[in-house]
């Protein structure tokens, strides 16, 4: 590792002087300088220099031949023969990057008694789908669902993994990706093949006060992870497009020190607010829990789930699987309505990429109307009933 | 039992600006916090501590960050909030660590301090990740269950926990040893004790380097890192719309037409 400073191209601007948290850069003169025993290599001077005056050099290579590698994949998530909600739209996306490297898109199936699932996504538009069909992959479970995975890669090694970012798939692609000594990236919101051919994942940090770009060049698979309602999905044709590959499981993969022995569902959500188009969320200016029971009745007129800031849920109004916000859920629903919400940094890093936000609440400073498409200052207690009213009026008008 | 907990020191908010002239975040005057999902990590792991020895098996709960020398204030809170001792990781060897490389230093922690049962928080919120933990399990072939928000039962064989997804709750058993990723339904952290502030003041934290731990040069820091930032910017800014007040019938309307534009009603 290595890194030094142009002398024909540095201007003696100082902006690297700044830009340098370990303070290991320095001027001599008009010429920058790095204290090497400072350096920890973390590139900051590199982005600020506006003449490309600074480079690292990693010595970095790959350690296998990767054009060996190719295809896009999809991790085609299923319960109960069902498809997880995010998997049409990673099909999407996977088929635009197959598209771009002239490779084949596949759809990989894990699960038991899958032959029809297998059969209805070959009709999206994929090449390839995968099967591994065993009575030990019934529900997911980290160690078998991994270790299958990373076998199926290491078989037919595509260039390019996708997977949700669900519960399942946040869990076991991490497992996946070190075992194959292999880059993830989470939560993209932006996947592009670059001029060089690579994966280029855009994905929010911070909260989401941050994007970041990021790139998996020296090794493969390039994996990543989406959420649900990020990218648009692609719909099924009629006939089969993709052609079934059954792959004849190996017992020796699939042992789990982990038994599932009960599952409870949740009964209080009607819609779960992580795949909800439209979301009615309350927080501490709804007054009292009984008031949520008025957002829950307009949620249910509109085809809504019901969200709830931190302070409701700290307050024991709500549970905590409504919680949206830093520490609770990431949403993007066509429209969020916020009643009674004053707009936390921590909970705006929760819901601030939905489509379009409405606000309703009494203090008109409150930060919210900062990020609300459309603000309405008043009293959601009042508001909320109003609208409830009209919506009944005009359906009996109907 | 040996149980560690794997704590993260993050910005105090993560309302992080870039500096529109270096391209670079803006650090000066970011305060420190223990990322907030390993505090319940942490309060479960002295919960279990306590299960443990009422039932005759001794125990401690050791926590572990790897990052660099001010990460020792973490520490030391960790250790206010019933942790028994505390490990810091730190070596300019792991500056610009991904997540696999960090889970490769912070498991070779682990290792050393031989840990039946780790304890994580869901997820930093910096990096947003949640890979870390999954990562470390890997690295020492030892089980996972992510999503934690319930120990029914723990033994030094095996533990029931129930898990928080989408759809409901999952009830697992599994083997130890175990890392647990947690969710904040979990518990409620209890607050520094006395007796903690005491114990933390007068601790001795030791610094554990890569070589100390007899790491592979070429897995940590950048070198080691599969993935690569090479860009961060500032997403597009969200400004207000517009505003309306009025009695409450008028606001509905209104919102009623914004509402059927965007939704079945």
């Amino acid at each position: 590792m290595s890194i030094r400073v142009i002398a024909d191209k540095c201007t003696g601007c100082k902006v690297c002087t700044r830009a340098c948290p370990q303070m290991a850069i320095s001027m001599d003169g008009k010429l920058a300088t790095i204290a090497l025993e400072s350096c920890n290599f973390c590139g900051s001077c590199v982005s600020a220099c506006k003449f490309k005056a600074i480079t690292i050099e990693i010595e970095k290579q790959a350690r296998e031949d990767l054009s060996a590698y190719s295809g896009v994949w999809v991790f085609g998530e299923q319960c109960d023969g069902q498809l997880a909600g995010v998997v049409p739209e990673l099909i999407g996306a996977g088929r635009r990057l197959a598209d771009a490297r002239g490779s084949e898109l596949g759809v990989v199936l894990l699960g038991e008694n899958i032959a029809n699932l297998a059969a209805d996504v070959a009709k999206y538009p994929v090449d390839k789908v995968y099967v591994y069909d065993h009575a030990k992959l019934a529900r997911y479970r980290p160690e078998p669902y991994a270790r299958v995975l990373s076998a199926l890669v290491r078989k037919y090694k595509p260039e390019i993994v996708l997977a949700g970012a669900t519960t399942t798939g946040r869990s076991f692609l991490s497992r996946v990706a070190v075992d194959l000594y292999t880059g993830l990236t989470a939560d993209c919101t932006g996947l592009e093949i670059g001029d060089d051919g690579l994966l280029y994942q855009t994905r929010p940090a911070f909260g989401g006060n941050i994007m970041a770009t990021i790139l998996c060049p020296y090794t493969r698979p390039q994996m990543a992870t989406v959420r649900h309602k990020v990218m648009p999905a692609v719909l099924p044709g009629d006939t089969a497009r993709g052609e079934i590959v059954n792959v004849p499981p190996q017992e020796q993969l699939l042992t789990s020190r982990l038994t599932i022995t009960d599952f409870v569902r949740d009964v209080t959500q009607k819609v779960n607010i992580v795949d909800a188009d439209v979301i009615v969320s309350g927080g501490r200016g709804m007054g009292k829990p009984e008031n949520f029971a008025i957002l829950q009745e307009l949620a249910d007129l509109i085809g809504g789930a019901v969200g709830s800031s931190r302070a409701a849920v700290d307050a024991g109004w709500m549970p905590y699987a409504h919680q949206v916000g830093q520490t609770g859920k990431t949403v993007c629903p066509k429209l969020y309505i916020a009643c009674g919400i004053s707009g936390a940094v921590q909970h705006l890093a929760g819901m601030q990429s939905s489509d379009c936000i409405i606000a309703i609440n009494k203090d008109a400073n409150a930060p919210i109307f900062q990020v609300a498409d459309f603000g309405f200052v008043g009293d959601a207690l009042e508001v909320v009933p109003e609208l409830i009213k009209q919506i009944k009026a005009a359906k009996v008008a109907k | 039992m040996k149980i560690v907990v794997c704590i993260k020191q993050v910005p105090q908010s993560t309302n992080v600006k870039i500096d529109p002239v270096t391209n670079t975040l803006i650090r000066e005057g970011v305060e420190s916090q223990i990322n907030p999902f390993d505090l319940y990590a942490l309060e479960e792991a002295v919960r279990v501590k306590e299960r443990l020895t009422a039932d005759g098996e001794a125990s401690t709960v050791t926590v572990v960050s790897m990052g660099p020398p001010q990460v020792d204030a973490a520490l030391r809170e960790a250790i206010t909030l019933g942790a028994d001792d505390a490990i810091l990781l730190s070596d300019r060897a792991f500056a610009g660590s991904d997540t696999w490389a960090t889970s490769y230093a912070v498991a070779a922690a682990v290792r050393k301090l031989q840990a039946d049962l780790v304890f994580c928080g869901m997820q930093a919120i910096d990096g947003d990740t949640a890979q870390t933990g999954p990562g470390i399990t890997v690295h020492l072939d030892m089980a996972l269950v992510t999503y934690v928000r319930k120990v029914r039962e723990i033994t030094t064989k095996r533990a029931v926990v129930e898990r928080l997804l989408e759809e409901g709750i999952e009830v697992c058993e599994v083997q130890l040893p175990v890392l647990f990723t947690v969710v904040k339904e979990i518990n409620e952290p209890r607050t520094p004790s006395i007796r903690g502030k005491m114990k933390a003041k007068s601790a001795q934290i030791p610094v554990w380097t890569a070589a100390a731990m007899e790491l592979d040069p070429d897995r940590c820091g950048l070198k080691g890192s599969p993935t690569q930032v090479v860009k961060i910017f500032s997403p597009e800014h969200r400004a207000g719309g517009e505003r309306w007040d009025g009695e409450p019938a008028e606001l509905a309307t209104k919102m009623l037409e914004i509402i059927r534009e965007r939704a079945t009603v």
